[in-house]
């Protein structure tokens, strides 16, 4: 029996039927594209291309071209991997832990969230593979492949090995989980179109036909892949933050990265979740979908993964202090009156400062707010992960070698190679593909609006 | 008339109706070829008496086999084959399998169970699907009824049953 809660505000509002439900989604699949989506394309298209050129100068010569130097042995490239990666959190985090609470407003957001993830760990794949130097051997250093050494197996004590498993399930088990949810949708894209869009699409829904046998295992199949996503998704930034956590480098060897990590990963992914949407919510017209009410509780995410990073960051200076350890001490207090105090400043007042505005009712229903302090909240991850990975280098043990780090112009292409990518990706995701989960958004309409049959 | 490639069918508005409708029509006798609907029907599957999916089982047994791949090749290959001292430790360091050994288990489950889902559930990119109404993937239950299968029922009388149960249109529909 569906009950009607007098207490919640409906998830979907407008007085929409099944049938509108249907219809409001597939027609951004059905039509012909906006000038506006043309313009967008073609700008992430180009930014790809202009990354493109510093990409192959990087295969073509090597990773010489960027400013790494025998201090800082790790940069922007890691710091792009980590910054990917964390915001590729949001969307299995929100299709399968928000599944096990069964929050039902991940409906009209899921699907979309889990494509921004799967664009956003290929781009952070990209960063360690191309940092191999020579990508096409990776295979050999990466995978425990028989080779003509002895054979000399890759070494499953470091958890950089650790993270070639780890990123590879969990991209390959988002992947399935987003196309599995894909299926039942294809098919009513299928069942509206004739000719060419009829094949395309009716090869891509895998024959689906929507019996109730079918739903019944469909239903298992997305619980169980929930289940198993949920820990997979908190593993993944662990074993990212044990990169760091394991060496002995002051300032990384910190036993509260894991937790801190996937909470930051947490705040930063759902920050990219509300970026995205709030673009597309208004470009598509899905404001009945992906309502007022879908962006304050998002926003409530932001404030507790916010505030537990703000936390950690308070934690670790307590506990280099508490420790004793003399480098340790050091590398913190350069971290915040170095020569990077910049960076650390800029990640304290992105991170820890902005998102308590997010108390305010006024701005945590606010489009525009939020969209800019989505965006702040990015720009302070990607500091975070630049503070902890360069600042804890750039002055090692030796003052003689102590050296600052400047990014080349490879550097930054590359960087914005991957953005190129990300949008690029999005864009024909958003064209082609059903934004909003029709069959799961359905499935909450007569429980959440009493006006669905009318 | 050839009877065994013809269905009736009962196409429902609201998926509370449905359920009662599948209870009632079941009730007079009628066996339910399929019911089809846009989005899952909680309880659809008790009404229509399927057992429960045994998928959750096909995922533990995948699971248990990546733990077992994963840990076995591991010791292979860092305590038998190619033994090498790594920051000084044990060549069998178990707790740094740790990882690779629950990344391989959840690999091998998903995968394992969604291919299971596949091939049972017939879902491949060249099946043809029988559709026997085009709005059961926009916004109507369609319920199945084959008429070979209830022979000792009239065509009438089950009409008559579906649109008792609530059905708001009962249309007939044959298959080559």
């Amino acid at each position: 029996m569906q009950v009607t809660s007098s207490v919640r505000q409906p998830l979907v509002t407008g007085g929409k039927t099944y049938h509108d439900v249907t219809h409001d989604v597939s027609r951004q699949v059905e039509g012909k594209p906006s000038k506006l989506w043309f313009l967008a394309f073609l700008t992430a298209a180009g930014v790809l291309a202009l990354g493109s050129i510093a990409l192959l100068a990087t295969l073509w010569e090597g990773i010489g071209m960027w400013g790494l130097n025998k201090t800082v042995g790790w940069a922007w490239d890691i710091t792009n991997f980590v910054w990917w990666v964390g915001i590729g959190h949001a969307g299995t985090l929100i299709s399968a832990v928000l599944l096990l609470f069964r929050q039902k407003w991940r409906t009209s957001i899921n699907r979309a969230a889990e494509a921004m993830t799967i664009f956003a760990v290929i781009c952070a794949a990209m960063f360690p593979v191309i940092h191999m130097g020579r990508p096409w051997l990776g295979a050999f250093w990466a995978l425990p492949l028989p080779n003509t050494y002895g054979s000399l197996w890759v070494n499953f004590n470091s958890p950089l090995l650790w993270d070639v498993f780890a990123i590879s399930t969990y991209f390959s088990v988002s992947l399935v989980f987003w196309y599995i949810g894909l299926i039942p949708d294809f098919a009513t894209i299928r069942d509206r179109a004739t000719g060419l869009r009829k094949i395309i699409y009716g090869a891509l829904s895998f024959g689906w036909d929507g019996a109730a046998k079918t739903w019944m295992r469909y239903e298992s199949v997305s619980l169980i892949l929930a289940g198993l996503a949920t820990p997979l998704v908190l593993s993944v930034h662990t074993i990212v933050s044990f990169d760091f956590a394991t060496s002995v480098i002051p300032g990384w060897h910190t036993t509260i990265f894991p937790p801190y990590f996937v909470a930051g990963a947490i705040f930063s992914g759902f920050a990219m979740v509300l970026t995205l949407m709030i673009i597309t919510r208004k470009v598509y017209k899905l404001e009945d979908y992906i309502t007022i009410g879908h962006i304050e509780l998002m926003n409530i995410v932001i404030i507790i993964t916010g505030s537990i990073v703000g936390i950690a960051y308070i934690t670790e200076f307590f506990i280099a202090w508490y420790s004793g350890v003399e480098a340790e001490q050091y590398a913190f207090i350069n971290r915040a009156t170095g020569p990077y105090w910049w960076a650390y400043w800029s990640m304290m007042t992105c991170n820890v400062i902005s998102p308590q505005l997010f108390w305010f009712k006024k701005i945590r229903t606010s489009i525009v707010a939020t969209f800019a302090l989505s965006i702040v909240v990015n720009i302070g991850m990607w500091f975070e992960r630049f503070v902890i990975i360069v600042t804890s280098l750039h002055r090692d043990y030796l003052p003689s070698s102590w050296a600052m780090f400047y990014p080349t112009w490879a550097d930054i292409g590359v960087y914005l190679f991957t953005f190129g990518l990300f949008f690029t990706l999005f864009f024909l995701f958003a064209k082609f593909f059903p934004v909003i989960n029709m069959a799961e958004v359905k499935s909450v309409l007569k429980s959440s609006s009493e006006k669905a049959h009318k | 008339m050839e009877r065994d490639t013809h269905f009736i069918l009962g196409v429902y508005d609201d998926e509370d109706v449905l359920l009662h409708a599948v209870e009632k029509v079941r009730g007079s006798g009628v066996k339910i070829h399929e019911v089809y609907s846009p989005y899952p029907v909680h309880g659809l599957e008790h009404v229509l008496g399927y057992k429960r999916s045994k998928l959750p089982i096909a995922a533990f047994l995948f699971g248990m086999l990546g733990t077992s791949l994963a840990l076995t090749m591991q010791f292979y290959m860092m305590k038998f084959d190619w033994p090498m001292i790594i920051g000084g430790k044990d060549h069998a360091a178990f707790p740094d399998f740790v990882p690779v050994s629950f990344e391989m288990t959840v690999l091998l489950a998903a995968f394992g169970m969604v291919g299971v889902f596949l091939i049972t559930s017939n879902l491949k990119p060249w099946a043809q699907p029988r559709i026997f109404d085009l709005r059961s993937t926009d916004d109507k239950h369609i319920m199945a009824i084959d008429i070979a299968n209830n022979s000792s029922l009239d065509l009438d009388k089950i009409t008559e049953i579906l649109n008792e149960s609530g059905a708001t249109e009962v249309n007939k529909k044959s298959f080559e």
